[in-house]
């Protein structure tokens, strides 16, 4: 199976509350915080490995596994490190982020998928710096392909995947025949959560994602990694959704403290009066 | 002048959503900038009861689109229909629930049109829609514009109270589904396993007990009795839900449910950024932690340090006294 990922690089999502509003609320401010990738971006990653090899034989790859990102330069550490972890092949296409909206980042990674022509694109749900989870559903729609958002668990069977997806009222389950666009949830790196042909059904994976030991790290500097234009994947790449203005949320005033259950029910009753 | 239009929910049983009507309230909001009507469609295989109660809101019209395939959703055979009336609109919105946040930027692609989601408010600026998004997780609010022909988005459920039926009887007119692309033919609904429970919807419940990793085996053991007392909907951390303790639908966060109850108590949870997006807009907040630094008491208004597992039996035996 050839597997797409799309990746994208944001601020430390962690210290997303250390994010500033530039003066005159043009701009949202992040110097200081580090850039991570996008933690969906890592498990739709993590899920790619898991579909494309043996979990008792991780090191082996049966398929292929390429990963893009459409970002400046500096987002190269962020294609090198998914080498790293596993995948085989980069793309960047080369862009800032004052250059793109979810729009154009769909129709560029359309151009992608046409060129790549990949049995599977995996993406994160949402990136957490716009929080838009909007990016995948488009691209299904420019690539007419079937798709399952929000995917907690990924079974792969006959050229078709059967996806748990977390919605809700609970889990829902569909089939998609490949190709097929599968955006994923925080529960996607659960170790029974993916399944390949390969992976018995009894095999567990560690929680969580895979870290790339020394050697590989070395050895990803060698993996191929292509640098597009955006220009020449869209033309008249246009934005149309403008951001005029940003602000801090009003902060709450928290931090009171009661000393016992009895004077927690009493304020409940008579100051805040919601019991 | 353009006018918008509204996508309803059903749920499973073909019922309407109450969440629909955060969809409406958002769509009256953006009247003025838009200076038309609003019209709602309402799709399933049977849409004959919610739309005679959708035509009480004030609608222009209520279209429907009744077919098989569409009892249950999957957006590669709702989104042709939905993209194919909105062209006659200069607004699509819907909730962001699952089901609007799985559809809508589907919806838009396929009319090429900008998308703004998860909107928490909306309003109009020298005769433009401009949508009010939380983004980093929450920690800054961007004011966008839309520059296509046509705009989508979805509204935030807790930022928008649900619209009250405004009496008269809008008109009924029947659609015929659009024929889907490929994409259709191979997608199929295999099972939906539903979290049954008596308690509130999260997203509707106005008391919330929500639960943390410090829980563990006895997540329903120790939050129940509770929960029952307050009459509340049941919330989790994302800690306690990738444990196994709680089940996916529960998740609270940035990530999972956004909910703005009037009391939130939050049980054995941290309060990391990620949670906090989720459940800082509620009225009153409550924090029982044994951790005096745990970074949910600087949100809380009544912060209790104690071990969970001594002061929430308590608290029950405390509420039981008052409500005999
Ligand atoms: C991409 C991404 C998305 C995320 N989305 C979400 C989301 O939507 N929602 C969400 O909740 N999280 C989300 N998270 C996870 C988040 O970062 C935290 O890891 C999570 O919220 C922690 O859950 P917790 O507070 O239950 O656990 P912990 O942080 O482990 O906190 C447990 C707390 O319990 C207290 N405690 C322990 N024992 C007792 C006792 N006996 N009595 C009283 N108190 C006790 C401890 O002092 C501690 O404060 C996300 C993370 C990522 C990376
Ligand atoms: N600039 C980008 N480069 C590559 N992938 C992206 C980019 N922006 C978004 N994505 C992908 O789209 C998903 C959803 O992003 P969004 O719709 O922006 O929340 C992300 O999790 C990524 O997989």
């Amino acid at each position: 199976m050839k597997v797409l990922v799309a990746l994208k690089r944001v601020a430390d999502p962690d210290n997303a509350n250390k994010v500033k509003i530039a003066a005159g609320g043009t701009a949202v401010d992040t110097t200081g915080l580090e850039w991570k990738t996008n933690p969906f971006d890592d498990y739709a990653l993590e899920a790619a490995l898991r579909l494309t090899e043996n979990g008792k034989t991780p090191k082996k790859r049966e398929g292929e596994v390429v990963v893009v990102t459409i970002a400046p330069k500096e987002a190269e550490t962020t294609l090198r490190a998914a080498l790293a972890t596993g995948a085989d092949r980069a793309i960047r296409v080369e862009a800032t982020d004052g250059d793109l909206d979810g729009r154009l980042v769909a129709l560029a990674l359309k151009s992608i998928v046409d060129a790549e022509k990949p049995d599977l694109v995996l993406m994160g749900k949402q990136a957490v710096d716009g929080d838009s989870n909007q990016v995948g559903q488009r691209l299904a729609e420019l690539c007419d392909l079937p798709m399952a958002t929000f995917a907690a668990t990924i079974k792969e069977e006959n050229g078709a995947l059967l996806v748990g997806r977390e919605v809700d009222g609970g889990v829902l389950t569909l089939r998609v025949k490949l190709p097929a666009l599968v955006t994923v949830d925080l529960r996607i790196v659960s170790p029974t959560s993916v399944f390949s042909r390969l992976t018995e059904a009894g095999f567990k994976y560690n929680d969580g994602v895979r870290f790339a030991p020394l050697p590989a790290i070395m050895a990803a500097k060698k993996k191929p990694l292509d640098v597009k234009s955006l220009g020449d994947l869209v033309s008249g790449a246009q934005l149309s959704t403008h951001y005029t203005k940003f602000e801090r949320p009003p902060q709450r005033s928290g931090g009171g403290k009661v000393k016992d259950v009895s004077e927690l029910v009493e304020k409940l009753a008579n100051v805040s009066k919601v019991i | 002048m353009a006018d918008a239009l509204v996508v309803a929910e059903l749920a499973e049983d073909g019922k309407l959503k109450k969440s629909t009507l955060s969809a409406i309230a958002f769509a009256k909001q953006a009247l003025p900038a838009l200076g038309g009507s609003f019209s709602i469609l309402v799709l399933g295989s049977n849409t004959a009861q919610p739309a005679a109660e959708l035509a009480s809101y004030g609608a222009a019209k209520v279209y429907t689109c009744d077919d098989p395939s569409l009892a249950h959703y999957t957006a590669e055979h709702y989104a042709p229909t939905v993209a194919e009336l909105a062209k006659k609109f200069g607004l699509v919105v819907a909730t962001a629930t699952s089901i609007g946040k799985d559809l809508m930027p589907r919806v838009a692609a396929r009319i090429d049109a900008a998308f703004a989601s998860d909107c928490s408010a909306v309003s109009a600026e020298g005769g433009k829609v401009v949508y009010k998004r939380p983004m980093f997780a929450g920690n800054a609010y961007g004011y966008c514009q839309l520059a296509t022909p046509i705009q989508v988005a979805t509204a935030r459920q807790s930022e928008f109270e649900p619209a009250a039926p405004s009496g008269g009887s809008s008109p009924l007119e029947k659609l015929a589904k659009v024929a889907p692309g490929a994409a259709a033919s191979r997608v199929e609904f295999v099972s939906l396993e539903a979290v049954k429970s008596e308690r509130p919807e999260l997203t509707e419940a106005s008391v919330i007990v929500s639960g943390g990793r410090a829980l563990k085996e006895k997540f329903f053991e120790v939050l129940e009795p509770l929960a029952d007392a307050l009459g509340a909907a049941l919330g989790a951390s994302r800690a306690a839900v990738d444990a196994g303790y709680a089940p996916g639908d529960f998740q609270v966060g940035q990530t999972g449910k956004v909910v703005a109850p009037s009391l939130y108590v939050a049980i054995g949870i941290s309060g990391a950024i990620q949670h906090i997006a989720g459940m800082k807009g509620s009225k009153v907040i409550v924090a029982i932690n044994k951790d005096p630094e745990a970074p949910i008491f600087q949100l809380a208004d009544y912060g209790l340090v104690a071990d969970l597992f001594q002061a929430v039996p308590a608290l029950v035996a405390e509420l039981k006294k008052r409500k005999p």
